[in-house]
C-alpha cells in the first residue's frame, strides 16, 4: 500500500468507493450527447441520467401479482454486485481496498451473479417477451464471457499472483503489448455486449422483438427501475475502467491528478462508444454470436501469443 | 547450345503458329517443330552436351528418358494432329496449336532443368498451357473440367512451391546455404535437418503428385481426360504425368542421399497401392471409355510410384513402365478419339461394335487395352513383371500379392467396358450422324505406337537398357 | 524490427479469422487486399539492408496483391452480378473456430519445435501455417467460384509468408514465380469465370456436377 497513516487510508478508500458511485451516471449521458451531436441534435443535458434516476426514485412501485421476491431481488442484487465489484477492482491507478489471492474469480462470478438475478427476475414475470430477452442474454453471455476470462488469463500470464490489484496494475513487459491490446479489443466488444450497446443491442429501441437487455426490465418501475439504471451505468463505468487498465494505467503518483486523468480517459472511451453507436447499424440478431465469438477468439489468440 | 535450341524451339515456333492465319498451315508448323524437336533429341542423346546456364539446364539420365518419350510421343501425336485439326478450323485450331507447342516447351524445360525453382516453373508452364486445351470444345462440361483442373492443379502447384521452400529451409536449419541446384543439394544432403526434409518430401509428393494424378489428388483427371480431344489426352497421360514423376524422382534422389531411402520408399509404396486401389474401384462399371482411360492412368501412376518405392530393379521397371505407359496411353487415346468421333459418344451404352465399324481403330483400342493391363507380348508386361519380380525378390510377398490382385481387378473392370465398346454390333436402331471413317492420318500414328510397344515387349534395345540402368543408379545415388 | 514483423503477422492472423467469419463478398475482397499490402511490407523489414531489388519486389507485391487482383475480383463481382453473400458449407462461427484452433495449434507447435533457423519468437511459421489453413478452409467450404479464388489467394499468401524465411538465400526467381503464377492463374480463371457465367448463368460451383461418377 502506498498509504501509511490511517486517515489517509480511510480517505483513499472513501475516494475509491464514492467517486465512481458519484460519476457513474455521467457516462450514459456522455454517450447520448455524442450520439445527439453526431445526428446534428442538441440532445439531453449531461445530467439527464441523474435526473431520470431521481425522478424514478420518487415514483411509486407497481408490482405485478404474478411475481415473487425474485422479481424484487433482481435489480437489488445487480446493484449490490456492482458495488462489490467496485471494491475489488483497481480504478484508474487507485488500487482496490479489498484484495486477496483469487479475487479475480470472485470478480467474474459477481458479474455472473448479477446476470443470473437479472434474468431470473425477467423470467419471474412470466412475460414471453422478457423470457425471450433472458434467453438471449444468457446464450450470448456464454460466448462473451469467454472473452473476459481469456483477457484475465493474459494478465495472469504477465504478472505474478491472482489478485486483481497485481494483475491489472502490472506494467507493460517485453512481448505483452500485442496480447494486451488484443485483449483490450476483445474486452471492448464484451463491454458493448454487456452494456447493451450497438452493434449488439440497441438501447434506444422500443421494439421488444429485437431487444436483449432492455426487454428484460420492461416490468420494473419506480425505484426498482432506478436501481436497474444505476446498476447498468455502474457496470459501464467498471468495464470502461477494465478496458483502460488493459491499455495501460496512468501512473502519476498524485491521487487527485490520477482521478482527473481517469475521468478524462473514461469520458474519451464513452465518446468512442457514442461514435460507434452513431456510425454503425445494429447487427442482425443471428450475426451477434459471430461478433462475440470473434471477440472471444481474439482474446484466446492473445492468450496463446502470451504463452509463447 | 543444343539444349538451348531444343528448349527455345517450341516457344519460338508457337509465335508463327499463333500468328499465321491459315488453318491448314498451322498444324504443319506444329508438326515441323516437333519433327525438328525429335531430330534435336536424337542428336542430344547420341552425344550429350554439357550443362549450360551455370548448371541450371542440363540433362541427367532420367531426364534423357523423359525427353525421349516426350519427343517421340509428341512427334506421333502432332502427325495425328495434322489430320485431326483440319476438322476444327478457326478459333479452336488457333488456340490449340500454340498451346501444344507451349506444352512441349514446358515439358522439355522440365526434363532439362537441374534447379529446384526451375522445375517448378516448368511444371507451371505445362499446367497453364494445358488449361486452354482442356477447354478446347467450349461445352459446359469442358468448362467444368477446366475449372476443376485449374483449381486442383493450382493448389497442387502451390503446395509444391511450399515443399520447395521447406526443402531449402531444411538446409538452412543447420546454417548451410547450398544453391538450388540438385547437385548442390545432393552434396550437402547429409547436413539437412531430417524433420524438415521429411515434411518437404511429403509436400512435394502431394504437389507434384497432383500433376501426376496419384490418388487421392487424382480427381481432376477423369474430368479432364474425359473432355479433351484424343491428341491432348495422349499428351497429358504420356508426357505430363512422366514429367511430374521425373520431378518426384529428382526430389527423392536428394532424400535418398540424405539417408531417407526407407522413408520415401514407404510413402511411395503406400500412395502407389492406394492409387491402384482407387483406380480399380472406379474402373468397375465405368461406362465412359475416356474416363476409363483416366482411371487406368491413375492405376499406372500407382504402379510407377510403387516401383520407385520398392527401389532397385523395381525402379528400373518403373522407369521402363513410364515409357511403356506413355506410348500405350498414346495409342489408346488416339484410337479412343477415333471411336469417339465415329460414334459421337463416349459411353459404352451407345458405342458397340467398334471393330466392325472402325476396323483399325477398334482393333487398336482392343490391343491397347490388353497391353496396358499387362498382357504379353507388349511393353507394359515387361515393366510390370520387372516390378513384381523385384517385389518378390525383396520378400515383399503381401505387397506382391496385393499388386497382382489389383492388376486383376483393373483388368476385369476395364475389360467389361472395352469389350462392350469394341465387340458386338453397332446398335441397329441408332443413326450415327458422323461421316468419320478411319483414314491414313488417323490410324498411322497409333499404328506406329503399336509397333513401338511391341518392340519394347519383345526386345528392349541395348542403348535403352543402358540408359535405364544409368537412370536407376543415378536416382539411387549408387556409384 | 522483430516486434514490427510480429505486429504485422499478428494482424495477418486476425485478418484470417476475419476472412473466415465475414459474410459479404466485398469485405472478403477488401480483406484479401489488405492482407496482401501488409505482406508486401515484410520483405523490407526482414533483410538487413534494403536493396533496390527488394524494394521493387515489395512494390510489385503490393501492386498485384493489394490492387490489381482485388480490382479484377471486384470487377468480376460487379460484371457477373452474383449475389453478394458468401455461401458457406459450414457456418461462419464453426469455420472461425476451426481457423482459431488451427492457429492455436500452429502457435503451440512452434513453442515446442526444435530445429529452427530463425529466432523462435518470430511468428513467421505459425502465421504462414495459419494462413495456409485459412486458404484451404475457404477453398473447400465455400461454394462460389469467386470465394474459392480468394481462398487460393490466401493460400498463396501463406506460402509467401513462409518464403520470407528464405528471402536472404533463395534467388528471386522463386519469389517472382509466385507473382507470375498468381497473376496468370487469376487471369485465366477470370476468363473462365466469364464463360461459366454465360454457360450456367450462375457462379455456383455446386452446379458444376455434370461430370461425376
Amino acid at each position: 500500500m502506498l498509504h501509511t497513516t490511517t486517515p489517509q487510508l480511510i480517505l483513499s478508500i472513501a475516494t475509491h468507493f464514492l467517486v465512481p458511485l458519484a460519476i457513474a451516471p455521467l457516462f450514459p449521458g456522455i454517450i447520448n450527447k455524442v450520439k445527439a451531436a453526431m445526428a446534428g441534435r442538441r440532445g439531453p443535458p449531461l445530467r439527464q441520467p441523474y435526473l431520470d434516476i431521481f425522478k424514478l426514485l420518487r415514483k411509486t412501485l407497481v408490482i405485478s401479482n404474478t411475481t415473487t421476491w425474485i422479481f424484487f431481488a433482481g435489480p437489488l442484487v445487480a446493484v449490490g454486485a456492482m458495488l462489490a465489484v467496485e471494491l475489488l477492482i483497481p480504478i484508474g491507478s487507485s488500487p482496490a481496498p479489498i484484495h486477496f489471492a483469487g479475487d479475480v474469480i470472485l470478480f467474474v462470478y459477481l458479474f455472473a451473479a448479477a446476470r443470473f438475478f437479472t434474468t431470473s427476475a425477467a423470467l419471474d414475470t412470466g412475460s414471453s417477451f422478457e423470457g425471450m430477452g433472458a434467453a438471449r442474454e444468457v446464450s450470448f453471455a456464454v460466448v462473451s464471457e469467454a472473452a473476459l476470462i481469456f483477457s484475465l488469463l493474459i494478465m495472469i500470464r504477465f504478472s505474478s499472483g491472482l489478485s486483481l490489484n497485481t494483475l491489472l496494475l502490472a506494467p507493460f513487459k517485453q512481448g505483452s503489448v500485442g496480447p494486451r491490446l488484443m485483449a483490450a479489443v476483445g474486452l471492448f466488444v464484451f463491454l458493448l455486449a454487456e452494456t447493451s450497446r450497438v452493434p449488439v443491442d440497441d438501447p434506444d429501441t422500443h421494439l421488444e422483438l429485437t431487444m436483449i437487455h432492455e426487454v428484460m426490465v420492461l416490468d420494473h418501475s419506480g425505484p426498482l427501475l432506478a436501481a436497474v439504471q444505476y446498476a447498468s451505468s455502474l457496470r459501464l463505468l467498471i468495464l470502461i475502467n477494465l478496458v483502460l487498465l488493459f491499455i495501460g494505467p496512468p501512473h502519476t503518483g498524485i491521487p487527485i491528478l490520477s482521478w482527473v486523468l481517469f475521468i478524462l480517459e473514461a469520458s474519451a472511451t464513452a465518446v468512442l462508444v457514442g461514435i460507434i453507436e452513431s456510425v454503425m447499424a445494429r447487427l442482425p440478431l443471428r450475426h451477434v454470436p459471430t461478433l462475440l465469438a470473434a471477440a472471444a477468439v481474439l482474446s484466446g489468440l492473445g492468450f496463446i501469443l502470451a504463452l509463447r | 547450345m543444343l539444349l538451348a535450341a531444343i528448349i527455345l524451339l517450341p516457344f519460338l515456333a508457337a509465335l508463327p503458329a499463333a500468328a499465321v492465319h491459315s488453318d491448314r498451315l498451322r498444324p504443319w508448323i506444329v508438326f515441323a517443330a516437333s519433327a525438328t524437336h525429335l531430330f534435336l533429341t536424337a542428336a542430344i542423346l547420341i552425344d550429350p552436351p554439357p550443362a549450360i546456364c551455370g548448371g541450371w539446364i542440363g540433362l541427367d539420365p532420367p531426364g534423357e528418358l523423359v525427353l525421349l518419350l516426350t519427343s517421340i510421343l509428341f512427334f506421333i501425336c502432332t502427325l495425328y494432329g495434322t489430320g485431326y485439326l483440319r476438322q476444327w478450323p478457326g478459333r479452336f485450331n488457333r488456340v490449340l496449336a500454340p498451346c501444344l507447342l507451349g506444352f512441349l516447351g514446358g515439358a522439355t524445360l522440365m526434363t532439362c532443368s537441374q534447379q529446384l525453382g526451375l522445375i517448378w516453373i516448368a511444371m507451371e508452364t505445362t499446367a497453364l498451357c494445358t488449361a486452354p486445351m482442356i477447354y478446347f470444345r467450349r461445352t459446359p462440361e469442358s468448362i467444368e473440367a477446366t475449372w476443376k483442373y485449374l483449381l486442383i492443379c493450382s493448389v497442387g502447384i502451390a503446395i509444391a512451391l511450399l515443399g520447395s521452400f521447406f526443402l531449402v529451409y531444411a538446409f538452412l536449419v543447420h546454417h548451410h546455404t547450398p544453391g538450388l541446384l540438385f547437385s548442390q543439394l545432393l552434396a550437402h544432403a547429409r547436413d539437412a535437418d531430417p524433420v524438415w526434409l521429411k515434411m518437404a518430401f511429403v509436400l512435394l509428393l502431394i504437389g507434384y503428385g497432383t500433376k501426376m494424378g496419384l490418388a487421392p489428388m487424382h480427381t481432376w483427371k477423369p474430368d479432364a481426360y474425359g473432355e479433351v480431344p484424343g491428341i491432348v489426352g495422349a499428351l497429358l497421360a504420356g508426357v505430363l504425368t512422366s514429367c511430374a514423376f521425373l520431378a518426384i524422382l529428382r526430389i527423392m534422389r536428394v532424400c535418398v542421399a540424405a539417408g531417407m531411402r526407407a522413408y520415401t520408399g514407404h510413402l511411395l509404396i503406400a500412395i502407389g497401392i492406394f492409387s491402384m486401389a482407387v483406380a480399380a474401384v472406379f474402373l468397375m462399371g465405368q461406362k465412359d471409355f475416356k474416363r476409363m482411360l483416366a482411371y487406368s492412368s491413375v492405376e499406372q501412376m500407382g504402379i510407377l510410384a510403387l516401383g520407385a518405392g520398392i527401389g532397385g530393379p523395381a525402379l528400373y521397371g518403373a522407369l521402363l513402365q513410364m515409357i511403356n505407359n506413355g506410348l500405350t496411353k498414346g495409342m489408346l487415346f488416339l484410337s479412343a478419339g477415333n471411336i469417339h468421333r465415329a460414334y459421337g459418344s463416349k459411353s459404352s451404352d451407345d458405342v458397340h461394335g467398334a471393330v466392325r465399324r472402325e476396323p483399325v481403330s477398334g482393333t487398336l483400342f482392343m490391343i491397347g487395352f490388353l497391353a496396358i493391363t499387362g498382357s504379353p507380348p507388349f511393353g507394359p508386361f515387361v515393366g510390370i513383371f520387372t516390378i513384381l519380380k523385384a517385389a518378390f525378390v525383396d520378400h515383399l510377398f503381401l505387397l506382391g500379392a496385393a499388386f497382382v490382385g489389383l492388376l486383376l481387378l483393373v483388368f476385369l473392370g476395364m475389360g467389361r467396358t472395352v469389350l462392350a465398346v469394341t465387340m458386338g454390333r453397332p446398335l441397329p436402331g441408332r443413326l450415327y450422324h458422323t461421316q468419320f471413317r478411319d483414314s491414313f492420318l488417323s490410324v498411322a500414328p497409333p499404328l506406329m505406337l503399336l509397333a513401338l510397344i511391341l518392340l519394347l515387349g519383345l526386345h528392349v534395345p541395348a542403348p535403352l537398357v543402358k540408359l535405364l540402368h544409368q537412370a536407376q543408379r543415378y536416382i539411387e545415388v549408387s556409384p | 524490427m522483430a516486434w514490427l514483423v510480429n505486429a504485422i503477422l499478428t494482424m495477418v492472423l486476425l485478418l484470417n479469422l476475419f476472412l473466415l467469419s465475414v459474410s459479404r463478398m466485398k469485405s472478403l475482397i477488401s480483406g484479401v487486399a489488405l492482407q496482401g499490402i501488409m505482406l508486401s511490407i515484410l520483405p523490407l523489414l526482414l533483410v538487413k539492408e534494403v536493396d533496390p531489388l527488394i524494394l521493387i519486389t515489395a512494390l510489385v507485391t503490393a501492386g498485384i496483391k493489394g490492387w490489381t487482383i482485388p480490382r479484377m475480383l471486384d470487377k468480376a463481382l460487379r460484371d457477373v452480378r452474383i449475389k453478394h453473400e458468401v455461401e458457406p458449407l459450414i457456418g461462419f462461427i464453426p469455420s472461425m473456430l476451426i481457423g482459431a484452433a488451427g492457429t492455436a495449434a500452429a502457435l503451440m507447435m512452434t513453442i515446442h519445435a526444435s530445429g529452427l533457423h530463425h529466432p523462435k519468437s518470430l511468428l513467421v511459421i505459425p502465421a504462414s501455417m495459419s494462413t495456409i489453413l485459412t486458404g484451404l478452409l475457404l477453398l473447400t467450404t465455400r461454394f462460389k467460384a469467386l470465394t474459392q479464388i480468394i481462398g487460393y489467394l490466401i493460400l498463396e499468401n501463406g506460402i509467401y509468408i513462409f518464403g520470407m524465411l528464405l528471402l536472404a538465400v533463395v534467388p528471386f526467381l522463386v519469389e517472382l514465380g509466385i507473382l507470375l503464377d498468381l497473376f496468370v492463374g487469376i487471369f485465366v480463371v477470370c476468363i473462365i469465370l466469364n464463360h461459366i457465367h454465360s454457360a450456367f448463368a450462375s457462379l455456383d460451383t455446386r452446379r458444376l456436377t455434370s461430370l461425376k461418377e
